[in-house]
């Protein structure tokens, strides 16, 4: 192959490229999407195996265990429901192009993660049962803990979105990964409305 | 588009030498290229059969007598671990996954993979968690006794008291494959969905990249299952958590279904892909259309949907109540409905067509013949008083190796002949392929038939020592399955002295319709310096019709490129 055969085919290859640019973005968000499907089935997997102990289980509390308090994690519940519509508020200013109000409302969802976070760490403090008392214990642990793991994950890769945001003109065409921290966002809320159903209104 | 600068020129994906394949080096670099992926992935998973091979060979060693009097009885229970786990998470997922890499984007007519990073990264943890799981050789107490299921309580035991024990590094190598092959199923089901070229419908795609997206599918929503199961199993074993073990109240059985319900549909993610090459390389060598093209690729789909309701009847014995069994029956059988369309069509196909009996369709028929066997068997394992009757057996072994090795491996090496002029620019050897065949195909029903009568008389698996009423079954499968040993060498000697040897390839040594074949071969950086516009179903054979819209822009890209 000479060289300008090479030059030419380069040339249109790059010519591609740019219109694929716009695409690629869209790409990562549909494979964001299938991954976060593929996620819930662990989700899926851990209520199922919690809905079969506690049905089945001979002795479920642990001795001298009376059952979970519900009021603090109540109050937690509605602040993690909340920052879904706050993260939302915070993508709608990134939308309209006003960064100060992006980077507002999403650093409320940040604290807002964090809170739930910190009342989490509160409320497994207080507990007197561990994670090898049983099968509460260990499934009360075990999605608790895997749902903590991902909060902690969400304001992970907030701060990084946050960070993002001050490089000129980064959010300028398109936003793949504010869209897909949000999306996430969203998820961790919804398993843990399942999982609060599951764990302290069902006791 | 005249304010394209400097910068998208140059290329963005790290590349040794752009566009040059012939630089070997690049194999053995954290490249992009979906190609240079694909071939990694194959060269390292047949590092590990060969591994996996190794030790069957030493189990058939063992099993030639039936004393115990080769290895120590707790080796032998390792060695059949380890080989199952090689031969699924090593050999069989890595391989498939390095045929789709490779010819995924090729045929739908895509520069790369959605994802070239992530699939670098994908690629990378296989090595890793190889070395994770060999490593197990090395620990106290040898690795994991448990059986490829690692059912509890067997897997909970932990005699040598240590955190890092074989168990233990088994549970990390299986979940670290399970996180590969996530990564991996996003990027292929991402790619099929997203990045076929203009006027490639769903209906006008080749049927290997619909049996691979179907069984994609099947990695996305199994494997969470397996990794909950495996997570929880962990706990126990690490910390001491009592969800699988009975004597702390746990269930070991909520383990089996977790286990089951990912690991039998894991058989789909093997055989299906394997369908794909079938469908692929009958109309190539019979010069015929695939018959019913939309059934065979729609019924991928149909598999991997009952796939997800089926997986209770490895568990016909494990305490399952009556309706339940009954349920799992019904689903199991209906499975031989789709893949009954399959074999239909391929026989159709082959039907009154211009047989060309090369090695890659010598390996597809064999492959074929071995699979209808396969499902026979499986029809009748399907029937709960029968498999109540041979649980446990060889006849189970018997089965799932002529899935396994006689119809899925048989489909590989079909695949590997059949594209490897297309990957390495070489033709093979078709005397020694030839051989290889015969082998193969003599060693796989040497070794494997006589396992089902071994089982009917009710010889129990995963046993160091029988009775001696059994022993002349088991010298035939131990002779088979040396005889399997043997038939890699060929194999061997016929990729490697091809590839640095062989005659050089054209860019379509089989005359074969598909637009891997329009590029050179081995095709460039890229894959299409322009892509093509694709205006008719594939598998015209003798319809004369035009696969992509200008056939003069096709000659004129294979004759830049070449």
């Amino acid at each position: 192959m000479s060289s300008v055969n090479l030059d030419q085919s380069l040339n249109s290859a790059a010519t591609v490229h740019a219109a694929d640019h716009h695409e690629e973005g869209e790409h990562r968000l549909f494979g964001f999407i299938v991954f976060l499907l593929s996620e819930s089935v662990i989700f899926l997997s851990f209520f199922v195996g919690y809905i079969v102990y506690k049905t089945s289980a001979t002795d479920w509390l642990p001795a001298g265990v009376e059952g979970l308090e519900v009021r603090e994690p109540f109050i937690n519940t509605i602040v993690l429901v909340s920052s879904s519509f706050v993260i939302y508020i915070a993508e709608r200013y990134l939308h309209k192009e006003n960064l100060w109000g992006f980077r507002a409302f999403w650093l409320l969802t940040m604290a807002m993660g964090s809170f739930f976070l910190y009342g989490q760490a509160v409320e497994w403090m207080g507990l007197d049962f561990g994670f090898t008392d049983g099968l509460f214990g260990g499934t009360f642990y075990l999605l608790t803990g895997f749902h903590g793991l991902h909060v902690l994950t969400g304001v992970l890769l907030q701060g990084i979105m946050l960070g993002r945001s001050f490089i000129p003109g980064n959010y300028d065409d398109g936003e793949v990964g504010v869209a897909a921290t949000s999306l996430f966002w969203h998820f961790v809320d919804v398993i843990w409305i399942i999982l609060f159903i599951l764990i302290y209104v069902w006791q | 588009m005249t304010e394209i600068s400097l910068e998208a020129l140059s290329p963005k994906r790290e590349q040794p030498v752009p566009g040059e394949p012939e630089n070997w080096r690049r194999f053995f670099s954290f490249s992009t290229d979906h190609k240079v992926i694909g071939i990694q992935y194959i060269v390292v998973a047949f590092v590990f059969f060969l591994i996996g091979g190794f030790l069957a060979m030493i189990i058939r060693g063992e099993l030639i007598t039936p004393e115990a009097d080769l290895v120590d009885r707790t080796v032998y229970n390792a060695l059949f671990t380890m080989h199952g786990t090689i031969m699924l998470f090593m050999w069989t997922f890595p391989v498939l996954n390095g045929l789709a890499n490779y010819l995924v984007p090729l045929q739908i007519g895509a520069r790369d993979m959605a994802f070239p990073r992530l699939n670098a990264v994908a690629f990378w943890m296989v090595p890793v968690f190889g070395v994770i799981l060999m490593a197990s050789f090395l620990v106290p107490g040898g690795p994991s006794q448990s059986g490829w299921w690692a059912y509890p309580p067997v897997s909970l035991q932990n005699p040598t008291g240590n955190l890092i024990n074989g168990q233990f590094l088994w549970i990390l190598a299986v979940a670290l494959s399970g996180i590969s092959s996530i990564m991996g199923a996003v990027n292929i089901v991402t790619t099929i969905i997203r990045m076929r070229a203009p006027g490639m419908t769903f209906f006008k795609m080749p049927v290997f990249c619909w049996a691979v997206m179907a069984a994609q599918t099947i990695q996305l929503f199994g494997l969470p299952a397996l990794t909950a199961g495996a997570v929880m199993l962990l706990f126990d074993l690490s910390v001491g958590t009592s969800f699988f073990d009975p004597a702390t109240g746990g269930d070991p059985v909520l383990y089996q279904h977790f286990f089951w319900f990912y690991s039998h549909p894991a058989v789909y993610v093997i055989i299906l892909p394997v369908f794909g090459v079938f469908s692929e390389l009958f109309p190539v060598y019979a010069r015929k259309p695939l018959f019913g093209y939309k059934f065979v690729a729609v019924s991928s789909f149909v598999i991997t949907g009952l796939s997800a309701i089926v997986w209770v009847h490895h568990m016909f014995a494990s305490g399952t109540p009556g309706w339940m069994r009954m349920l799992f029956m019904a689903s199991t059988m209906l499975i031989s409905v789709p893949t009954g369309v399959k074999i239909f069509a391929w026989v159709a196909t082959i039907w009154g067509g211009k047989i060309k009996l090369s090695t890659p369709m010598l390996f597809a028929l064999g492959g074929l013949v071995n699979f209808l066997f396969a499902g026979i068997t499986g029809i009748m394992l399907a029937a709960v008083p029968f498999d109540i009757h041979v649980n446990n057996t060889y006849f189970v072994v018997g089965h799932f190796h002529y899935v396994i090795y006689g119809a899925a491996v048989m489909g590989i090496y079909a695949a590997i002949y059949h594209w490897f002029p297309k990957m390495t620019g070489r033709m093979y050897y078709e005397g020694l392929g030839k051989l290889h065949f015969v082998l193969t195909f003599v060693g796989v029903n040497l070794n494997f038939l006589p396992m089902h009568p071994a089982g009917l008389m009710g010889m129990p698996r995963r046993v160091a020592s029988y009775d001696p009423e059994f022993a002349y079954w088991n010298v035939l499968a131990s002779l088979g399955g040396f005889l399997l040993g043997v038939s890699t060498l060929p194999f061997l000697l016929n990729m490697i002295s091809s590839w640095i040897l062989g005659e050089k390839a054209p860019a379509n040594p089989w005359r074969a319709i598909g637009l891997e074949w329009l590029v050179s071969s081995p095709p460039p950086h890229e894959n299409f310096a322009v892509i093509p516009t694709v205006v008719s179903e594939p598998y015209g054979y003798g319809k004369n019709e035009p696969l992509i819209a200008s056939q003069m822009a096709s000659t004129e890209l294979t004759s830049e490129l070449s």
